[in-house]
This record gives structure tokens, C-alpha cells and sequence, in this order.
């Protein structure tokens, strides 16, 4: 992948506006932003109740996800522009899932809603209607997504990359301030991962920084290019953010996100855990 | 403005005891002609300058952040306009009340 076939510019987005085939989708944090105003043609998906099981902790399934794309009109061979808020940072979330069921062409908006917005480009709250489709999946692929044993081997023998602010990483906090629900049992980090914030991918204006920029971010704490890599947060949608940099931008091999990340795993019994500022050892 | 809040956002339903609150408004302008500026992009950044939270402004060009105790930078983003550097002390049980003019 690259930054050609992955991102798309503002002005390329309104100048496909009414391009067939180019289906624009919304994805906040703050799911009611799209209700405020939305780029004329896209449509919303909550990432609270349309992309997670209702019931289990888990992504909704295959055939869900099937339901959910027929019914809001997105067709397989569509072109996928996901933006959103916060540098894009649900939007990503929302790639990587969009990725883990195989769509076959999805792209994010460069600089999300933000970018747009301080472009002074048109916003509206008119709804757009798009008639249901077939949508058909494929099988999670899961060589972008791990899980809590492979994280629990992966101490000491592969990339941990963790993205939470530094005062989560280091265990002085157990989430985001402004985020207090979703907390695992105790605080910390995994054992030999290092601490890269999601944040550091983006300018101010939300955009991703150069891939020269980029590249030296990851080389500055380690990155050991001959190694897998596993990437998480506290739930898995800001590390969403940082695969899509690690794999997408950088074209890195191997890369998975742990959508399970510290609600998880600081929530295990008996696995290691690293308090401080430092990665611990293995 | 026509239905602002003198003195800034209604402190209604925070317990301020706890809080370390910084909150504003963003005017475009200055003077008797400042406008509110609905929709800037307003950052909060720790001492060494790391991002920790950014918030749209609301209607009426009001923001609110929940910070911890000590020295933080508002920048503020703002269509037709640079960003604007604000340097600003928090403390638990204060608010600290920011105008930005862009």
C-alpha cells in the first residue's frame, strides 16, 4: 500500500462529490457531529451500535456487517471515502474494519472532518437516500488482527507499539480524561512495548505527517523492521489509526491491531505487566 | 452576543471542587465587532507541548476542557485564520476563563 492508493486530498473528495461509484462515510467519535453537518452525500456509521455486537465484546460479524452495508447502500465494487473527527481517528478505526472484511477499495479523507472544515468547505444536514444493495463479505482476515495470546508471545520478540497518551502507557492513568468508561482492572503496560501516541501521526490540521516524518517517528524508538508487529491502545480504535500508518503509509509488513488492547489485557490474570516510563524487560 | 453567557460557559452540574477546569470563547476580532467563531478547532497541549484533547467550539464560539493541575497551551484552528497560541495555568477547584481572539 501507499499514501496514493490509501489517502485521498479535501479537494479530490469535492471534486468526486458526484462521482458514481464514490461513497462517502462518516465515522465520529462524536456520533452526533454527522446530525450537526456532513459532507453533501455521505453517509454515518455509528461506531457504538452499527459496528459492535450489541451483546458480546466484539466486532459485529460477517453477516451483520452484510446487513449493515446493504441496508445503507454501499455496493462491493464502491470506492470507500471514510472521514471523521479527531485526525481521523474512528474513520481509521472504521478502515481497518472495512480492510478486516475485505472491501476491495476504501480510502480515508486526508485530515478528516477538521481539514474540510478549516478549508471553509460547504457542509449540509440534508440526508442522502441510497437504495439498499447486496453487500457480501469476506472472512476476517485476521493477519491484521491479534489476539490477547499472541500479544501475551509477542513480549520481547516483536514490535509492541502502544499508543495511549504517557500518563496511560505509564499506569498513572487508566484512560483519557475525558473518556473515564471502558477501564481494565489495573494499569500499566505490556512488557517491552514501546510508547509512540497516535497523536504524533498528524499535523495540527489533522492531515498525516510526511512518510519521511513518519518514518523517523517509529525508527527513533526502535522499530525493528525485521520484526511482526502488534499495535494497541485501551480499545482498539486509536491503534486502529497507528496500523494504518505502520501498514497503509509506511508499507510495513506484518502489521496487526489488538482491538481487545489494555481493557483486555489489563484485565488478564497472571500476564506481565510494566509500570513507568520505560518498556520494562521480557 | 445575543444569548452569551456573561462570564462564560454556565458552570451548571460541575462539581467545580474537583475540576480543573479551562474554558473560553473564540471571537473573530476584537473589540465591540468580535463575532463568536463556531466550528474552530481548539487543542490542548501539555507542558512539553504533546496533544492531550482537542474540542470543535460550540454555537456561540464556547470550549471546555477538563485539564489537570499546571501550565497548558490552548491552539486554536480556525478557517481564514493562523493558529492562535495561548498559554494558560489550571488548577483544581478554579476555572480559568480564556478569550481567543483570531
Amino acid at each position: 500500500m501507499s499514501r496514493e492508493n490509501s489517502l485521498v486530498s479535501t479537494q479530490w473528495v469535492e471534486d468526486n462529490l458526484d462521482t458514481p461509484n464514490v461513497v462517502l462515510i462518516e465515522v465520529d467519535e462524536d456520533t452526533t457531529a454527522y446530525d450537526k453537518g456532513h459532507i453533501a452525500g455521505a453517509i454515518k456509521l455509528d461506531w457504538t451500535t452499527d459496528l459492535q455486537d450489541q451483546v458480546r465484546r466484539d466486532f459485529v460479524n460477517k453477516e451483520q456487517f452484510e446487513a449493515l452495508l446493504s441496508a445503507r447502500g454501499v455496493s462491493n465494487d464502491d470506492t470507500v471515502i471514510l472521514y471523521g473527527g479527531n485526525n481521523n481517528w474512528f474513520a481509521a478505526y472504521a478502515y481497518w474494519y472495512f480492510t478486516l472484511y475485505g472491501h476491495n477499495d476504501v480510502k480515508l479523507m486526508d485530515g478528516g472532518r477538521k481539514k474540510w472544515e478549516l478549508d471553509s468547505r460547504e457542509l449540509t444536514a440534508e440526508l442522502p437516500t441510497r437504495a439498499a444493495t447486496t453487500y457480501v463479505a469476506k472472512d476476517q482476515d485476521t493477519s491484521i488482527r491479534a489476539f490477547r495470546d499472541e500479544v501475551v508471545a509477542a513480549i520481547g520478540s516483536q514490535n509492541l507499539v502502544d499508543v495511549r497518551s504517557p500518563d496511560e502507557y505509564a499506569g498513572r492513568l487508566l484512560a483519557p480524561a475525558h473518556l473515564p468508561q471502558e477501564q481494565s482492572q489495573r494499569a500499566g503496560h505490556v512488557p517491552t512495548s514501546v510508547n509512540v501516541p497516535w497523536s504524533k501521526n498528524a499535523n495540527d490540521d489533522g492531515t498525516f505527517k510526511s512518510e519521511a516524518e513518519l518514518q523517523e517517528l517509529y525508527a527513533e524508538v526502535g522499530f525493528d523492521e525485521s520484526l511482526d508487529t502488534i499495535a494497541l491502545c485501551r480499545i482498539g480504535e486509536r491503534s486502529s489509526l497507528t496500523w494504518f500508518v505502520l501498514q497503509e503509509l509506511l508499507g510495513k509488513k506484518n502489521v496487526k491491531n489488538y482491538d481487545g488492547s489494555w481493557t483486555e489485557y489489563g484485565s488478564l490474570v497472571g500476564v506481565p505487566i510494566a509500570l513507568g516510563d520505560e518498556p520494562g524487560v521480557a | 452576543m445575543c444569548g452569551a453567557v456573561i462570564g462564560g460557559l454556565s458552570l451548571e452540574g460541575v462539581n467545580v471542587t474537583k475540576e480543573a477546569v479551562i474554558q473560553g470563547q473564540v471571537l473573530r476580532g476584537a473589540g465591540e465587532d468580535a463575532t463568536p467563531v463556531s466550528g474552530a478547532y481548539v487543542r490542548l497541549l501539555d507542558k512539553s507541548g504533546e496533544f492531550t484533547a482537542e474540542v470543535p467550539t460550540s454555537a456561540t464560539g464556547h470550549f471546555r476542557f477538563f485539564a489537570g493541575d499546571g501550565e497548558w497551551t490552548l491552539r486554536t484552528l480556525a478557517p481564514k485564520a493562523d493558529p492562535v497560541d495561548r498559554v494558560v495555568q489550571a488548577a483544581t477547584g478554579s476555572v480559568a476563563e480564556v478569550q481567543i481572539n483570531i
